[in-house]
């Protein structure tokens, strides 16, 4: 039994990428760029995620059935979020709605 | 350069007594499997099916966060600079290298490194978990310290002190929830460093390494968004 195995070098490349990101967030979020800094931060955010799942949680070599069920986890995620949300959003815009 | 697995030798083998069924294997395949792989699978994919419903259990705090923070721009905003940003940004830093070790330990058990090699990157993994936990105890207790936890000794001098305590009602539920799942995972890593110190793991059968550190990178993940939208909200309005 042996999976994909890595050289240790990319290793060390994805830790570099996420610490340039983290370090990327932090001077970000120092500067005013309106309703872009949320959108950075969360974006730099989840580019680190995938960086972590992809290649520390070894997703990028796994099967198809475990790539669905990552997948499915957050595409959930969306839909709370979403769903939620537009509930939220949406009060006040027909009459006796809002809160 | 290839790693050289300097101490591999052939995989010891399970002889069951005549008559008992299955036929010799690895010691540690379990019998309802056909082969180690089909076991590798498994257990992978049983832990990502955890993990999903991980992912959907702090979920419903970030939602929570979503919609209060939408009711209260600016008094989270006022909360959030409260927050020591060098604390979180360590704290950040801390994980993302106990991720690397943890992800270093598992190709370590995967190319047959000796123990010693695999208890020392688990081990690391270990000391960085409990550093990221140190650097927590120290935030709670001067949240404690200057009145800022959520109950009946709640005082907020600045603007906003009922979006203040909702957001640190979110920030103690968030993060202790988190501290809590890094306890765990620094109480599973314990017994994998364990295993790896008695022999246990090497290029046949490596599988509980693999997929503690599933769950540790999930841990670390969570806080990659924590960070972010706890401490650095609306940091261009106000220095430091």
């Amino acid at each position: 039994m042996s999976g994909h195995v890595a050289p240790k070098s990319m290793y060390y490349a994805v830790f570099a990428a996420l610490i340039v990101g983290t370090a990327l967030t932090v001077a970000v979020a120092f500067i005013d760029l309106g309703a872009m800094n949320n959108v950075l931060m969360l974006g730099i955010a989840m580019t680190k995620a995938m960086l972590v799942i992809l290649f520390f949680m070894h997703v990028r070599w796994s099967s198809r059935l475990t790539w669905v069920v990552v997948a499915s986890g957050f595409f959930w995620l969306l839909i709370l979020f979403s769903l939620t949300m537009s509930d939220y959003l949406s009060r006040g815009w027909v009459e006796g709605t809002w809160r | 350069m290839p790693d050289a697995p300097s101490h591999y030798h052939p995989p010891p083998v399970a002889i069951h007594p005549p008559g008992h069924g299955p036929t010799p294997h690895h010691p540690w395949l379990q019998h309802h499997f056909d082969s180690m792989e089909q076991q590798a699978e498994a257990s992978t994919l049983g832990m990502w099916v955890f993990l999903v419903t991980e992912i959907m259990f702090f979920g419903g705090l970030f939602m929570a966060y979503l919609v209060y923070r939408h009711a209260s721009p600016t008094g989270f905003q006022e909360a959030s600079h409260h927050l020591n940003i060098y604390w979180g940004a360590a704290n950040t830093a801390i994980l993302i290298v106990s991720s690397l070790t943890m992800a270093l330990a598992v190709r370590a058990a995967q190319t047959s490194q000796p123990p010693r090699t695999q208890v020392f990157w688990l081990g690391s993994t270990i000391f960085f978990g409990l550093c990221f936990l140190g650097i927590k105890g120290i935030e709670y207790h001067d949240k404690f310290k200057d009145h800022i936890v959520p109950g009946p000794n709640f005082q907020w001098e600045g603007l906003y002190p009922k979006p203040a305590e909702q957001f640190y009602s979110l920030y103690f539920a968030m993060t202790g929830l988190h501290a809590l799942h890094m306890i765990i995972g620094v109480g599973i890593m314990s017994v994998i460093l364990v295993m790896a110190h008695k022999k246990i793991f090497d290029r046949d059968y490596y599988t509980p390494v693999e997929v503690a550190g599933l769950y540790w990178h999930f841990v670390d993940i969570v806080w990659i968004f924590l960070f972010p939208l706890l401490y650095l909200i609306g940091r261009h309005y106000h220095a430091g």
